[in-house]
């Protein structure tokens, strides 16, 4: 076990490195160092000294790969890439373009991001295996027919009408909530309830759909037959031997997801005003600032692949037959 | 005088267009293929989803024809043209295009949104709605006749409406009679029940479209005093070309990349898995938001390239495909991978490869064949995905340029205005009302698409 952990986490190296390498290409070399300084300066202040001077200012004033003034080690070392790039390994993120240090915005800002996607990933798992369960329960019946048509209605409607729709109900209509903001500590809860709802609703259509056909199809299998034929009461058919059965499937789509958790959503965040590392992102794409768009790309991978060697373990948590060797 | 403008979007269309058409007509002599298609389209779902996606097809292809006018002759100057460049749809929607108002003004409003100054014939200044420029000029008193005009136009819209869909019937009778089809339509199984009480609606939806919209604002005009339904109706081609265009680039990749994992294996299944697996882990909205951004970097870095607005914003729709695209491909790969590692142990594939067959015709004409309908699936099932994700990434920032007219684009500009007394809703809503008909229609055909295709789905949901 631990044997295979190891091996999964050198594995994920390579795949780190062609990540660091895909973005460092899109964004020094595709585009240079030199149209970043232009953005950043304006149109008006573009003058070769002015873009010179900027790209000191931000350390991108060294050469890609090799560097031929520096001898010894520092010909590799003293480089973007190794500058950059590959400090990202050491979670080394860099200064932003206004100075700030990223490392440290994010991890001021995971927590109001956690503090969203957390409930919102437990309550909805809950709330959907719990819907399909009950489509699954009442198959074949009107009653399912009429789920899987709303499942599909639900699905259909873009994101952004779940959020707009939401914020202007529960927000302006019924004052239930503020409208977007944030406060730290425990009052923080008025202000997360809203975007929970929110992302509850507006997941529920893919979500319960997609279970549902997930029980549809263990229901086929003999040992649900044998299972009825035993005698067993069909609840317990479905939530002892169905359920457990589809644990497998289920696990490889949730449990990828929960390091990116705090990630936070990009858009629930910047709507709700919620000062988490989704709108931070957002904020660096408008604003243009690569240096936190690459972070939080590296980030992003990272997490992932901590999902996928997670993903693994947790097979033989749920499945006896898997050994992993 | 107009003078035709192929866009590089135009001509993927053309392409794409072209490739459907090949392929139906490859797949007329081919029964396994033919008989889902029979079967979609003989279900009620598969016959009315089918009609109303047409309908936008046939919207966006009017929006793909380009064209410049030519300005008014200068003596002595050779032939000038306009830098606007509309499309046969603009044509058609004329009055649409021309009904500008000053700003917001709600559907069927005869009165502007706003309070204006307004000099009175006694040349006494009250602050006022003014009336529209457009919507309702016609009347000498909007007060009173306003409904009976309304409901005048209206009547009328729907009448013509039905006439038309009572001809169309008419037609199919006749064409049925050469069959020997001796029942009236509407009891000929439920298929076609659905297609006609489909068409029934859109008749009559388009009946009155055509006799209110060129006199009213019917969904309202927008900030900058735009019809908003001519709005609705031009992101129509936006969302289908980000649907369809960016399944166009992505399958060559998802072709050969999945193919080729799953029947060479070895070297190449680890190359190519190592591909999938590194651009999978990037978060999606990143990796295109960060190539979004280089592209809109480039793309400023030559602006002397574009000789249109269009132009430009053309090059960055397709640019968006593109890397929605290369960003895409990875799920469909690794679906064709699992099913060609499966099919590369069967019999007839061990027979071509034991009689000497070359690997590239077992690739073309053993192994791509019967692939095909996992890229059916996926491809239908992409596309409403795809169309949402063009509002969300517009939202983001990097989506379609800001000046296209894209679903998108319109909730971006309309969302902060609910915060307004009274409410602007009427673009938010007409963006997704249009937006959620065509995803909805996708998605209902998609899985119709599925089940006849899919020989594991049959039987369920």
């Amino acid at each position: 076990m631990l044997n295979y952990i190891v091996r999964r986490i050198l594995y994920a190296i390579p795949i780190l490195l062609g990540v660091n390498l895909l973005t460092f290409a899109l964004f020094f070399m595709v585009n240079t160092p030199d149209d970043m300084a232009r953005i950043h300066l304006g149109v008006k202040h573009v003058t070769p000294e002015a873009i010179v001077g900027w790209k000191a200012e931000h350390g991108y004033d060294k050469p890609l790969f090799y560097n031929g003034a520096a001898d010894g080690l520092e010909t590799v070392s003293d480089t973007l890439f190794t500058e950059k790039s590959l400090k990202l390994f050491a979670l080394d993120f860099g200064a932003a373009d206004d100075g700030r240090d990223i490392a440290r915005e994010i991890g001021q800002r995971m927590w109001p991001s956690l503090a969203i996607a957390l409930p919102t990933f437990l309550v909805g798992l809950l709330a959907y295996i719990s819907f399909a369960l009950l489509l699954v329960f009442f198959r074949g019946t009107p009653l399912d027919t009429a789920g899987v048509i709303l499942c599909v209605a639900l699905m259909s409607i873009s994101g952004l009408f779940y959020v707009i729709g939401g914020q202007f109900l529960m927000g302006k209509l019924w004052h239930w909530f503020p409208i977007s903001g944030y406060q730290p500590g425990l009052d923080a809860w008025k202000f997360l309830l809203m975007p929970v709802l929110v992302s509850l609703v507006a997941g529920i259509g893919d979500s319960a759909r997609f279970y549902r056909a997930l029980f549809i199809e263990e229901i086929g299998k003999d040992y649900v037959r044998t299972a009825r034929a035993k005698g067993l009461s069909e609840l317990r058919v479905l939530f002892r031997h169905i359920l457990g059965n589809a644990m497998i499937p289920i696990l490889t789509g949730v449990v990828v997801v929960i390091p990116r958790l705090f990630m936070g959503s990009l858009i629930i965040e910047s709507f709700f005003g919620i000062p988490g590392l989704g709108s931070y992102t957002i904020d660096a794409i408008q604003a243009q600032d690569f240096a936190i768009v690459r972070s939080m790309v590296f980030l992003g991978s990272l997490l992932y692949i901590v999902g996928l060697v997670l993903t693994d373990i947790s097979y033989t948590v749920v499945d006896p037959r898997v050994r992993l060797e | 005088m107009i003078k035709p403008v192929l866009l590089w979007s135009d001509a993927l269309i053309l392409l794409l267009l072209a490739l459907v058409a090949t392929g139906l007509w490859l797949a007329r002599r081919n029964e396994t293929l033919r008989m889902p298609l029979r079967q979609v389209m003989a279900s009620p779902m598969g016959a009315s989803t089918g009609l109303l996606l047409a309908i936008y097809a046939v919207i966006g292809l009017l929006d793909s024809v380009h064209y410049v006018e030519r300005l008014p002759e200068v003596p002595g100057k050779s032939a000038q043209y306009s830098g606007e460049v509309r499309s046969a749809l603009d044509a058609l929607l004329t009055p649409l295009r021309e009904n500008v108002e000053k700003t917001y003004s709600a559907p069927f409003a005869t009165h502007l949104y706003a309070k204006e100054t307004i000099t009175g014939p006694d040349d006494r200044e009250t602050r006022d709605f003014p009336r529209l420029n457009r919507g309702g000029q016609h009347l000498a008193d909007p007060e009173t006749d306003f409904w009976p005009d309304v409901l005048k136009r209206g009547g009328l819209g729907v009448l013509a409406g039905m006439a038309v869909w009572l001809v169309v019937m008419r037609l199919e009778t006749v064409g049925e009679k050469k069959r020997r089809e001796k029942r009236p339509p509407w009891q000929r199984g439920k298929s076609n029940r659905a297609f006609l009480l489909t068409l029934l609606i859109l008749c009559l939806v388009s009946g009155l479209l055509v006799a209110l919209a060129p006199h009213y604002h019917i969904l309202g005009s927008d900030k900058v005093g735009q019809d908003v339904l001519y709005l609705a109706l031009k992101s129509v081609r936006t969302g289908l070309l980000i649907g369809s265009l960016t399944t166009l680039i992505m399958l060559p990749f998802a072709l050969s990349m999945g193919i080729a994992a799953g029947y060479f294996g070895g070297r190449v299944d680890d190359v190519i898995q190592y591909l999938y697996t590194t651009l999978n882990s990037i978060p999606g909205v990143l990796l295109i938001a960060a190539s979004v951004l280089v592209v809109q970097v480039q793309i400023e870095a030559h602006a002397a390239l574009f000789d249109t607005a269009a132009a430009r914003s053309d090059v960055r729709l397709l640019a968006l495909c593109a890397i929605l695209g290369l960003t895409g491909w990875t799920g469909l790969a690794r679906l064709l991978r699992a099913e060609t590692l499966k099919l590369r142990e069967l019999e007839f594939v061990q027979a071509a490869r034991a009689f000497g067959v070359g690997h590239g015709r077992i690739l073309l004409r053993h192994l791509l064949p019967n692939v095909m309908h996992l890229v059916l699936i996926t491809v239908v099932i992409d596309f409403s995905g795809l169309v949402l994700a063009e509002a969300v990434l517009s939202y983001v920032g990097v989506g379609v340029d800001p000046a296209m007219i894209s679903f998108g684009n319109m909730i971006n500009g309309a969302r902060l205005e609910l915060a307004r007394e009274p409410v602007v809703w009427w673009q938010l809503a007409a963006a997704f009302v249009f937006m959620f008909v065509l995803v909805l229609a996708a998605n209902l055909f998609a899985d119709q698409v599925r089940d006849a295709l899919d020989p594991k789905s049959k039987g369920r949901a």
